[in-house]
């Protein structure tokens, strides 16, 4: 069989299994029991032909968005937008800098929608909150070693509470590439598990880093996994890997959680991140979210952009929209 | 139709593009002249409008096209080395790619097509087939047919309704390449893409006479195949009228090519990429409204998967946008006629009658045009006439199967045997069922793809000859004592 689990781990996961099993049905209960049967499981998905699946997600990106239906689809998308810094340089000012800019994006039009969420490292969530108390915008938090997800459980699980305990009502973790890799999924399983326990009350996005798992196979499998665990949302990748949200990916996750849906009825989300900077991408991607998941996943709760620079090509965009006529970068506010 | 919560805004394609004339003239001999035929009125079947009047050929312009395209064939075209016809070839691709939303807004209009189509699929695929013909020109010595293959001579063409432009190209460049000259008659319904590629002939500056196009009716196809200047007949269309066509070239010494109708299977394993496999399936039966000879008709399903797959499919057909077939977000556009629809709605009666089972999806359809909504008929079986008969219309038959063998006999068993779609994770078993698929064309986990470097062609009832690639060019060359100026 070559399945690669010990004891050990198969006890682990059919304990962690038992967290989460209480409301699914009888097959995907089943699938989560042991190592084996979730390596049977993920295995017995359909598989995913790379070009039908390209030529779909390019065929639907033809979509010509337009008049109402585009500034819709603006004010939409801004609602969506998880605002992120992740960089080693970032200090207490940018945050701030940052969550001012969450909380009213276009300080010249206060109609305009404001983001979701703000997304930053586990240090500065402290200062994000402090922000953005009482604005309806959430604190997201990347936590688990992120990027690499290279460090013990321990580290991982003790970054996860760092975030919480600062009052990140999101948390954006990483999954073990290295052991889904090499087919330990129920290691990937068990720690998902334990993160979403940590987490307590805040949201869990799971970041399958899809650049890393290179087969849109493994994507779907990991989106799988991922969801049999817990993950409230589905999350592409961490912004540091090349390449990172792409369309098809987007795609492939986007059918995940409606066959998801299908299967328990509950609604889970999914969030590509890294790499959408214009309103026309952010756009190919809600006509995605619409056709291949269903209008009820036009909805903050169950889809997220993870941007930077994308707010202002929507905010740009939306006043062309409402104005008849162009602007310019230095009409919108970079923070 | 998928929501209200977010409508899309109507983003029609201006028809003005179309540079729509009211009247239009019949090609010959290089110049636009009047027929002697009664003049046709071409309608927009999206809207019933009649879109221009048209000239007809009659048996006087029949013998006046044939004469030219003669006397071009053996004064200037056949003698032209190869290298100096392709120039024009490349010209002539250009110049499709050029004026390609001009054509495309017009194909539309003529075809009832959604513009998304004849954007992105008819009318690249036309410049495509000049480009790849271009190429063949100066090296047909090395195409396999001998080391100085000729001209056959002047060619008749008669092409069908549904991919307009496309037929022309289809028909056209690789008869031009091999240095033949043509004679073609667009289809009745749809004349308008082809006289537009005559005026992009003639700015190509092609030499008078290599190409006449000859719009009218049935009657006027029937008079150009029978015409004793005729040396090669090439025919797209029905099986009804290609069997017409070969009893009247019997015995004459014409050479024949017929792409003839279809009624092919898609067949899906249990192993297959399902997603994907719903969308070949779609892409099979819906695109261009099914008006596709090797639409994939049937839908031949492994029966443990069947009700997941259906379910699936009936999904995401219910997302497929019916409408005004300018607007760039139309999935699925108008039926071409009004005869065609009365045939798809007859049939589709014939399977409620048989006692198929009828799902449609619930898009809303316009008042006004010829529209029929995108309806999959399940619990087919081979005896109903549903599975039997083209329909050539946006309406799928599923049947199911066991076993790879009993879907090999099921795929197999039809008069037809133009294409076969074959869903499979498998590659042992994809090559297994291609070898047993008595099929011109087999795709595996795709559906529908066209390319000038892949000849197209069918077996039995869907006629024979290839078109495309190599071997498309066998139908226009002569070796040994054969052909023109010997």
């Amino acid at each position: 069989m070559g399945v690669p689990s010990t004891t050990a781990s198969a006890v682990s996961t059919a304990s962690a299994a038992g967290a989460v099993s209480a409301q699914l049905p009888a097959h995907l209960a089943d699938a989560i029991r042991d190592d084996a049967a979730l390596r049977r499981f993920l295995h017995g998905l359909p598989g995913v032909d790379q070009v039908g699946l390209e030529q779909r997600a390019a065929g639907l990106a033809t979509r010509s968005v337009k008049k109402a239906a585009k500034l819709w689809a603006i004010d939409t998308a801004i609602r969506m937008v998880d605002l992120t810094t992740l960089e080693g340089a970032d200090t207490p000012g940018k945050v701030r800098s940052l969550c001012a800019k969450a909380r009213r994006p276009d300080p010249e039009r206060p109609e305009a929608p404001g983001v979701a969420a703000v997304c930053v490292y586990p240090d500065l969530v402290e200062v994000a909150v402090a922000e953005l108390a009482g604005t309806g915008v959430g604190v997201a938090s990347v936590a688990t070693a992120f990027p690499s997800g290279r460090s013990s459980r321990q580290v991982k699980l003790a970054d996860t509470r760092l975030a919480v305990e600062a009052g990140a009502t999101e948390v954006d973790m990483v999954i073990d590439r290295g052991a889904f890799l090499s087919g330990r999924y129920g290691e990937v399983f068990e720690e998902i598990v334990a993160v979403r326990a940590a987490c307590g009350d805040a949201h869990l996005k799971v970041i399958l880093e899809t650049g890393e798992l290179a087969t849109y196979d493994n994507v779907r499998r990991a989106s799988w996994l991922a969801l049999l665990a817990g993950a409230d949302f589905v999350k592409t990748s961490t912004g540091k890997v090349s390449p990172a949200a792409t369309l098809p990916v987007t795609h492939l996750m986007l059918g995940a959680v409606r066959d998801w849906h299908a299967q328990t009825g509950e609604a889970r989300g999914v969030k590509p991140a890294g790499g959408i900077r214009t309103t026309k991408d952010a756009v190919r991607y809600l006509v995605a979210v619409h056709e291949v998941a269903g209008p009820r996943w036009l909805d903050p709760h169950l889809f997220r952009f993870g941007a930077s620079s994308l707010l202002n090509d929507l905010l740009m965009q939306r006043r062309t929209q409402l104005e008849g006529r162009y602007s310019g970068p230095d009409y919108v506010t970079v923070d | 139709m998928t929501s209200n919560v977010w409508e899309y805004a109507p983003a029609p394609e201006s028809r003005d593009i179309a540079n729509l004339r009211p009247n239009y003239r019949m090609f010959v001999d290089g110049e636009f002249v009047d027929g002697a035929g009664e003049p046709l009125k071409t309608v927009n079947p999206a809207t019933e409008e009649v879109l221009a009047e048209v000239a007809t050929a009659d048996a006087s312009d029949v013998d006046r096209a044939v004469r030219a395209a003669r006397r071009a064939q053996e004064t200037v075209w056949g003698r032209m080395p190869g290298s100096e016809r392709a120039k024009y070839l490349f010209r002539v691709a250009r110049l499709i790619q050029e004026r390609g939303r001009e054509l495309a807004v017009l194909e539309t209009l003529d075809n009832g097509k959604p513009i998304k189509e004849s954007r992105d699929v008819d009318v690249p695929t036309a410049a495509a087939h000049f480009f790849h013909h271009a190429g063949w020109a100066d090296k047909l010595a090395y195409a396999g047919y001998g080391p100085d293959p000729r001209p056959v001579g002047v060619a008749g063409q008669v092409i069908p309704w549904n991919f307009p432009l496309l037929m022309a190209a289809w028909k056209i460049a690789p008869a031009l390449a091999c240095g033949n000259t043509v004679v073609l008659k667009p289809a009745e319904t749809t004349p308008l893409t082809a006289l537009a590629l005559g005026e992009i002939l003639q700015q190509a500056e092609l030499p008078p006479g290599v190409v006449n196009i000859l719009p009218g009716a049935g009657d006027v196809g029937a008079r150009l195949v029978r015409h004793e200047g005729i040396d090669k007949v090439a025919f797209t269309g029905s099986t009804e009228v290609g069997k017409e066509i070969q009893r009247a070239v019997a015995g004459t010494g014409k050479r024949l090519t017929l792409e003839l109708g279809g009624k092919a299977a898609n067949i899906v394993f249990d192993d297959a990429p399902l997603d994907q496999a719903v969308e070949g399936v779609v892409n099979g039966i819906f695109f261009n409204q099914g008006h596709v000879c090797c639409a994939g008709s049937r839908l031949l399903v492994q029966e443990s998967i069947a009700d997941e797959l259906l379910e699936r499919l009936r999904q995401r057909v219910t997302t497929l946008r019916l409408g005004d077939p300018l607007d760039k977000n139309t999935d699925v556009g108008a039926i071409n006629s009004r005869a065609q629809l009365e045939r798809i709605r007859e049939l589709a009666a014939a399977g409620d009658a048989e006692g198929a089972q009828r799902w449609t999806s619930p898009c809303p359809v316009p008042e006004k045009g010829f529209f029929f909504a995108p309806t999959v008929f399940s619990n087919v079986h081979q005896a109903m006439r549903i599975a039997r008969e083209e329909i050539f219309g946006p309406v799928l038959s599923v049947l199911t199967f066991r076993t790879p063998d009993e879907a090999v006999a099921k795929a197999n068993n039809t008069p037809y045997g133009l294409s076969a779609g074959i869903w499979t994770e498998k590659g042992s078993r994809i090559l297994w069922m291609a070898q047993r698929m008595r099929a011109g064309v087999v795709w595996a986990n795709t559906f529908n793809r066209f390319d000038p470097t892949a000849p197209f062609g069918g077996y039995r009832e869907s006629g024979f000859g290839r078109e495309g690639g190599r071997a498309g060019l066998e139908a226009y060359l002569a070796s040994g004592d054969e052909g023109a100026g010997i």
